[in-house]
């Protein structure tokens, strides 16, 4: 019954076109409402059930009865993540694209609210289907209709261009899938999930796993596979890009994950490839976070630091699945499994209301914003408890997950051997520098962006935006906040998931250690949070019976002190991009003054920092395979006798390759 | 509770210790022991004076920091009693709370929109992340070499081995908590708290346009952190079993030469110069590598 129903409500998304423009928004939010609904109650009966698993078969005669929905418990997890924020996206998409109506024709919100709905479908498909095909052509469908969201401002020539490189590296990532079940296909006659035991278990695990990986990891941003999504998230709205980095890169990890539960041999290797790239990716993705400028892509980039530490979470877990040490597979998954929900929580925050401030300022160029904070107080707000989290401070959500991923790590050090402990201890150092740099990034985009005063004009005229863009932000805030202080009700399920997944019975590690150091984490949390409410208390009155008066900022004796003075984005990056030159590249562009230069004319100054990956791995290889075809095009001469010739040529060298018995 | 009771007492003291210990050292008689307490009175009684450009996180970022770190002294053991509130990884909790009262005091400062300000929010930011990982390695050491990964635990097990290699290591441990201390407390040689010049200034150019109240906060944050460093350097060097009372006067006395130390080397060295101070921290993390190193030997997981 209620899969006819989830078939009604796809086969509806078609009506959008048809319907009449003042209620376009508003049907397409009742679809999504109804999916959402119907589909998180199919997980939370997953959940409360006692199989774990939930077969939702298509009606008789429809599509060859082939197309079989199953949902086990990580699906039923990441239905949940994805509903979240799809809904929340779409609430907050209403107030940000009022602009647009405007001027722009019907066809326009047309295709983006049906893009939408089918980005959201074919995510929701990705994680239930099973079968190999169908598993193709949803991933097939949600690169597609991803596509169409990001080019909504198509007219833009930049926009466009972002557009198509990101759809190219999608199939890119697609073909490397299809590479994989085409090989499973062939060794086992059937192309499925199921199937990737049988292959496993008689052929060798890494090559068809690195096929998988690299595929997914296109999805999800690995370094050195991410050149997509510093450009494709600042081109698409904010709505968009906060469902893209929040949900949508996840579903690479979801495949992952996937491909994970049936792998047989070579576990270690396996582990510690995806542990030495996911380290790289955090690592960098910070790094690079750090000397942007520009809001959305400073995000984008922090979306890999994000994925990086999802990785590392699932690699100690393969590790522990490998040495047999269940308490690092448990931990590991589980830190990585939980942080898949923190950071769509916090990441679709941060955009949203980065996409906020892109609508009342009109830039996304940090060095001219400031002073946002007394013009957006609400929006600044939800920013610092995005930003908050996204370091994974307590008491917020993403320190329960990286205490989770550390706790693995720290607990196994003394059973496991050398190269282990060595390993792990570089894991843990590298995953401390990155929280430290995260905050580093985080004090600069929040400092710059909302403190001091206004850097520019665009800054000074900005004023907080409507309501139902700021109440739409609210649900994921107080998701962080409850997953940060009572973070048992949700590590719990997650623990049950990976132990369910990955066959451990029950919770046989140590059952009463892990809540009971999350309840201790909630309590020192309170106790935290009250701490802080009764000193502001006690402040507050105190000042009353002081004398307070306001005057400028202290000069250090300067009295003519300018906006323009303010420590900017590059300023508060200067020391730190001099350790981190060989990594960034960071360029200068300005003119020198001439030496018999009397009276200097204006001048610029700009500082650029190159993607090195993508200029080493995209742009220099582009440009070789460029520059070759141009030598090729020689051929293309135009003239009807070569053409002509060219086919003989063909035939002949046809003729003989199988004359020769080659071909 | 003797510990967060004992970390309160010795705060009031340390900062004064330090001071007469500068003082004697530069030939001064200066000031009472507890004239730090007096200037933090001075500092309640006076009104404040707020700048224009601050808003709202100028006003809670001295109240959050001090919030946090008075939590984190809360997850402090004392020998063989547990800390007050004590669970497996702590000290990460630990870390990460620290990290958030800096976030609020490095955001506080940029709240000015003084450059001044900005420049010191900037350095320690950048310091306290290179700092970092030293912190977590040695924790992660300690968690190898005794197989608990709570404080309590860590030191409750930490001399039970009876390996005589015990002393290079707590050598080890010892000198990169103290300077863990010294950097995180912006004490030389990596800050001067004594400076004159704002340039050259890190966390006291932070906190240039707190007055009053906010200010007393800061202060009484900082002096609470020295007490912290201080039982975790005493909870390294002291075995767990002793006597009570022993430990006790251990503490103290550990804690005045914590001071004294601190005063002497601001006696007699001068600050780093600002560039030379990451390649300074980053080394930490090597030595506290080195330190891990060991523990593979003891463990004899290495040879």
């Amino acid at each position: 019954m209620s899969t006819i129903l989830f078939l009604i409500l796809i086969l509806l998304s078609f009506a959008v076109f048809f319907i009449p423009r003042s209620l376009k928004y508003y049907f397409t939010l009742f679809l999504i409402a109804c999916i959402v609904v119907l589909t998180t109650f199919w997980s939370l009966n997953v959940f409360s059930g006692r199989d774990g698993q939930m077969i939702v078969e298509a009606p008789t005669g429809f599509s060859g009865g082939g197309f079989l929905l199953i949902i086990d418990r990580l699906s039923a997890f990441f239905i949940i993540v994805i509903n979240i924020t799809v809904f929340t996206g779409f609430l907050y998409a209403r107030g940000y694209l009022a602009p647009y109506q405007e001027g722009s024709n019907n066809l326009r919100f047309s295709i983006h609210y049906f893009s939408y709905l089918w980005l959201f479908i074919s995510m929701l498909l990705v994680v239930m289907v099973r079968n190999g095909l169908f598993f193709l052509i949803a991933w097939e469908i949600m690169a597609l209709s991803s596509f169409f969201l990001v080019i909504f401002e198509a007219e833009k020539r930049m926009i466009m261009k972002t557009g198509i490189s990101y759809l190219i590296q999608m199939h890119l990532g697609m073909f490397f899938i299809l590479i994989a079940f085409i090989l499973v296909e062939r060794a086992t006659g059937r192309m499925n999930f199921d199937s990737l035991g049988i292959y496993f278990s008689s052929n060798p695990n890494i090559l068809l796993f690195m096929l998988f990986f690299i595929g997914f990891a296109i999805k999800a941003g690995f370094i050195p596979l991410h050149t997509w999504l510093p450009e494709a998230h600042p081109a698409a709205p904010s709505h968009v890009s906060g469902v893209m980095s929040g949900v949508m890169i996840k579903m690479g990890i979801y495949g992952i994950i996937r491909v994970i539960i049936y792998l047989q041999h070579d576990l270690l290797q396996i582990g510690v490839i995806i542990v030495v790239i996911s380290l790289i990716s955090s690592l960098l993705g910070v790094m690079m976070a750090i000397v942007q400028h520009d809001l959305k892509r400073l995000l984008a980039y922090h979306s890999i630091e994000n994925i990086g530490i999802i990785g590392l979470g699932i690699g100690t877990g393969v590790i522990g699945i490998a040495t047999n040490n269940k308490l690092l597979t448990v931990f590991g998954f589980s830190g990585g499994l939980l942080h898949v929900l923190n950071h769509s929580l916090f990441k679709s925050l941060l955009f949203f209301s980065a996409g906020s401030v892109y609508r009342a300022s009109h830039t996304r160029n940090i060095e001219e914003m400031g002073g946002l904070m007394k013009k957006m107080p609400y929006t600044s707000l939800l920013f610092l408890l995005g930003s908050l989290a996204i370091c994974g401070l307590p008491p917020f959500n993403g320190f329960i997950s990286e205490y989770l991923i550390y706790m693995g790590m720290f607990d196994s050090l003394s059973a496991s051997n050398l190269y282990q402990s060595i390993m792990l201890i570089i894991v843990i150092a590298g995953l401390s520098l990155t929280g430290g740099l995260a905050i580093f990034c985080f004090t600069k985009a929040f400092g710059i962006a909302f403190l001091g005063e206004a850097r520019s004009e665009k800054a000074s005229n900005a004023s907080e935006v409507i309501k139902s863009m700021i109440l739409p932000q609210i649900i994921p805030a107080i998701f962080i906040l409850l997953i940060g202080l009572a973070s048992v009700w949700f590590v719990k399920p997650v623990t049950g998931i990976v132990t369910e997944t990955f066959g451990i019975p029950g919770m046989m590690i140590a059952p009463e250690q892990v809540p009971d150091s999350l309840v201790k984490i909630s309590i020192i949390s309170g106790i935290f949070m009250l701490f802080v409410i009764t000193l502001l208390i006690y402040r507050y009155y105190h000042l009353k019976s002081r004398t307070v008066s306001a005057g400028p900022t202290w000069g250090c004796g300067y009295t003519a002190p300018s906006p323009k003075q303010q420590y900017t984005s590059t300023s508060f990056a200067y020391n730190y991009n001099h350790l981190a030159k060989p990594l960034l590249q960071t360029k200068k562009i300005m003119k020198d003054i001439e030496q018999n230069e009397i009276f200097p004319a204006g001048r610029t100054f700009e500082s650029q920092s190159d993607d090195v990956f993508r200029k080493y791995i995209i742009d220099k290889p582009v440009g070789w395979i460029s520059e070759l075809l141009k030598k090729i095009a020689m051929m293309q001469t135009g003239l009807i006798q070569h053409y002509i010739l060219y086919a003989f040529i063909f035939m002949l060298v046809v003729f003989l390759l199988t004359y020769l018995k080659i071909i | 509770m003797t510990g967060i009771i004992l970390i309160m007492l010795v705060s009031f003291l340390f900062p004064g210790v330090i001071l007469r210990t500068k003082s004697i050292a530069s030939g001064r008689k200066g000031p009472g022991l507890l004239q730090p307490v007096y200037d933090i009175g001075v500092l309640l009684r006076k009104g404040s004076v707020f700048s224009n450009t601050t808003g709202l996180i100028f006003q809670i970022a001295p109240a959050v920091a001090l919030a946090s770190i008075f939590c984190s002294a809360l997850l402090i053991p004392f020998a063989d009693q547990n800390s007050v509130i004590s669970f497996d990884g702590d000290f990460v909790f630990f870390a990460y709370l620290l990290a958030l009262g800096r976030f609020f005091m490095i955001i506080g400062a940029l709240d000015t929109g003084s450059s001044f300000e900005g420049m010191g929010a900037n350095r320690e930011a950048l310091f306290s992340m290179l700092l970092e990982p030293a912190f977590f390695i040695l924790m992660g050491t300690f968690a190898m070499l005794t197989g608990y990964t709570s404080f309590a635990e860590i030191f409750r097990h930490f001399y039970i081995s009876g390996n005589q290699y015990m002393l290079i290591y707590g050598i080890l441990g010892f000198y990169l908590l103290l300077q863990i201390a010294l950097i995180e407390n912006s004490r030389l040689p990596v800050d001067d708290p004594k400076t004159h010049l704002e340039l050259t200034m890190i966390h006291e150019v932070m906190i240039l346009d707190h007055s009053g109240f906010d200010k007393a906060l800061i202060h009484i944050g900082t002096y609470i952190k020295f007490a912290i460093y201080g039982s975790l350097i005493f909870n390294g060097i002291v075995p767990a079993k002793w006597n009570i009372f022993l430990q006790i006067g251990l503490f103290l006395s550990i804690q005045a030469m914590f001071a004294i130390i601190i005063g002497l080397t601001e006696s007699f060295r001068a600050r780093n110069k600002m560039n030379k101070n990451p390649k300074f921290i980053l080394t930490l993390s090597f030595i506290a590598l080195l330190a891990f190193v060991v523990v593979l030997i003891l463990t004899d997981k290495l040879i």
